[in-house]
């Protein structure tokens, strides 16, 4: 397969702040590639060097195979954006705005019409579709950004923090949606987020991104693979130790006996585990009180490499949005 | 790439046609401008109507003196202003008023633009940066000059009294003239604004420079009656040469080698600006 990204030693400093340090990495075509991280890593830097906003200082890119320093203008033809704020002109409609983002690639009026029908449809803006953005909630103006990043049916969409600031019904049929684009037209996706389960479910593949670097890179499941498997407790009444006979299975890791009759069994697939630790147990004449099963969840993953918890991010991301109200607000 | 240019300047046009008070404002100035200075406190008055040291002559010398009076005061109206009458003469200066202001205002949309993210969106089109720029230039030249259109009806309206062999071919010169004069200023101030995200900034420019270029030129007062360090400021201001265009045309018989050099320098001063605001919009936007 052919990569639609690549970058290599891409490097932006603004002054003495290196915002992003020698970040290598690609993206096949078709995949859902998301860089996941906290406040200030470098995720919307790095978008902005790819969509030929900033110029790198360091390194080099190629999008769809152009160097987005030397072929800015074909790497912006293929691409679509949709930035972490909002861009839309406020005083248009979001059909005005729709009409407009589709003339600046030039496509023409009865085509950008049919666009505009498309995807005033897929973003569920039919009814809203006359009013100014104005009057919009800030969930309809990101499915309006939505809409205006797709509107050159791009080989590949750019998506910072898709997410933020929507509520759980909308966070989710934006999830949807987004696996509609990669299913149906073949899109190759590069989002940001803060929110764990949005990388979990959407990406193919994240990159962990913290001070500007690149600290891990694989699948959900190898990232959360990595940090050593499952963990099982089990609750055993009576009969002899089990912790012998049960580290003689291959797909345990380490078992610790805690206090008299908990057992703490760290174990590769864990679910196919427990009933062999069931049988063991009872074999040696014990009684099965409790047993319970921990996955490593991302926030896991996310604590080792970035020594954070998304927890503390979350609420980041809480301040981050208002600041953009504020900001607003203010201007 | 002249789809993006139309759009983009079709964009801010429907933002500023939608909004009729904008309009409004923007020429309330100049008409309340052309009341006070041209009608209520009319230079020429002064002249016309002295009145002054008739009181204990007999009638008949007061009024030939008055008489005379008042015809030494039109010429010497007619050898300053180049006509006997402030009114027009102002009046006039006003159309440069106008586009001075509206081309200044137009560095604030593109601050305005980057502030609300708009500028970060045609950005990552295929939009060339050079349209970006000029997609307001346009704009604004056309808000312009539809706001001049204005202002020269209702000066008629109040007065103005034209020259006398005024065709459509001058009224449409006078355009170019003003059209010219819009597109240097509109670069000049949108060059300042390209890399600004303050539009505190911005209006402090323009709350800066305005006055001073309005009266640093021949708008409201003849360059020949200017101190000399005034006068060097206002030979080399544009406004002068876009005013004195106007004029020619306008209100005087005109003058066919003033007129062109009004006409060359006017060119110049708009092509050498276009060019450093397209040539800055591609250094200065993507940083
Ligand atoms: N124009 C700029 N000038 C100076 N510093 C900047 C600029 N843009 C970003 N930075 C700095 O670069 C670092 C990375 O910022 P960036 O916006 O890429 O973070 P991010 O990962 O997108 O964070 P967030 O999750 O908050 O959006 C930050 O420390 C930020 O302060
Ligand atoms: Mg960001």
């Amino acid at each position: 397969m052919a990569k639609i990204i690549e970058t290599e030693g891409l490097t932006k400093k603004f002054d003495n702040l290196t915002a992003v340090d020698h970040v290598t990495f690609s993206v096949e075509e078709g995949e859902v590639f998301g860089f996941l991280g906290p406040n200030g890593a470098g995720k919307t830097t790095t978008i902005n060097m790819l969509t030929t906003m900033l110029k790198p200082t360091e390194g080099r890119a190629t999008i769809n195979g152009h160097d987005i320093a030397k072929d800015s203008a074909e790497v912006r033809r293929s691409i679509g954006v949709v930035p972490q704020e909002y861009t839309a002109d406020e005083d248009l409609t979001g059909y005005e705005n729709l009409i407009l983002c589709a003339d600046l690639y030039g496509i023409n009026r009865s085509v950008a019409k049919e666009r505009a029908k498309e995807l005033f449809a897929l973003v569920k803006l039919e009814d809203a579709k006359d009013r100014k953005v104005k009057t919009y909630s800030g969930g309809m103006r990101r499915r309006l950004e939505l809409a205006c990043g797709l509107v050159n049916h791009p080989k590949l969409l750019f998506l910072d923090e898709p997410t933020l600031g929507l509520d759980i019904q909308t966070r989710q049929a934006t999830w949807d949606y987004i696996r509609t684009l990669k299913k149906e037209y073949g899109m190759s996706l590069f989002l940001t987020t803060h929110y764990l389960e949005e990388a979990d479910s959407l990406c193919d593949r994240i990159a962990i991104i913290d001070l500007g670097k690149i600290v891990r890179t694989g699948t959900p499941k190898e990232l959360k693979d990595s940090l050593g498997g499952d963990v099982i407790e089990l609750g055993v009444s009576g009969g002899s130790n089990l912790t012998e006979e049960l580290r003689r299975m291959p797909e345990i890791i380490d078992v610790r006996l805690e206090g008299g009759n908990k057992y703490r069994i760290k174990a590769k697939e864990g679910e196919e585990v427990i009933p062999r630790v069931i049988d063991i147990a009872k074999r040696l004449g014990g009684k099965v009180t409790k047993v319970s099963l921990t996955k490593p969840s991302l926030d896991d993953a996310y604590l080792e490499y970035t020594g954070k918890s998304m927890r503390q991010e979350e609420g980041g991301a809480a301040v981050w949005k208002q600041r953009i109200t504020m900001r607003r607000a203010r201007a | 790439m002249f789809h993006g240019l139309w759009a983009l300047t079709n964009r801010e046009l429907k933002k500023w046609y939608k909004v009729p008070v904008l309009l409004l404002m923007s020429i309330v100035q100049p008409i309340l401008w052309m009341a006070l200075f041209g009608r209520a406190m009319n230079i020429g008055a002064l002249f016309s109507n002295p009145g002054v040291i008739t009181g204990n002559l007999p009638p008949q010398v007061s009024q030939q003196l008055n008489q005379t009076l008042s015809i030494l005061g039109n010429q010497i109206m007619e050898k300053t202003f180049g006509t006997s009458d402030y009114f027009s003469f102002m009046a006039v200066g006003m159309l440069s008023f106008i586009v001075l202001f509206t081309s200044m205002t137009s560095g604030m949309s593109i601050v305005w633009d980057r502030r609300l993210g708009f500028l970060n969106k045609v950005l990552t089109t295929p939009v060339a940066r050079g349209s970006i720029i000029m997609s307001k230039v346009f704009s604004s030249i056309i808000r312009s000059l539809i706001q001049a259109a204005i202002i020269l009806g209702v000066a008629l309206l109040l007065g103005l009294r034209l020259g006398p062999a005024v065709s459509l071919i001058n009224v449409l010169g006078v355009f170019a003239a003003l059209f010219l004069l819009s597109l240097g200023l509109s670069a000049i101030f949108l060059s300042i604004a390209l890399r600004s995200t303050s539009w505190e900034s911005q209006m402090a420019v323009m709350n800066l420079l305005n006055l001073p270029l309005l009266f640093a030129s021949n708008a409201l007062f003849p360059i020949n009656s200017m101190p000399d360090w005034l006068k060097a400021v206002a030979s080399i201001n544009p406004i002068s040469y876009g005013t004195d265009a106007a004029r020619q045309l306008l209100l005087y018989q005109p003058d066919m080698s003033r007129l062109m050099l009004d006409y060359a320098f006017l060119g110049g001063f708009a092509a050498i600006f276009a060019t450093i605001g397209i040539i800055l919009s591609w250094r200065l936007l993507s940083r």
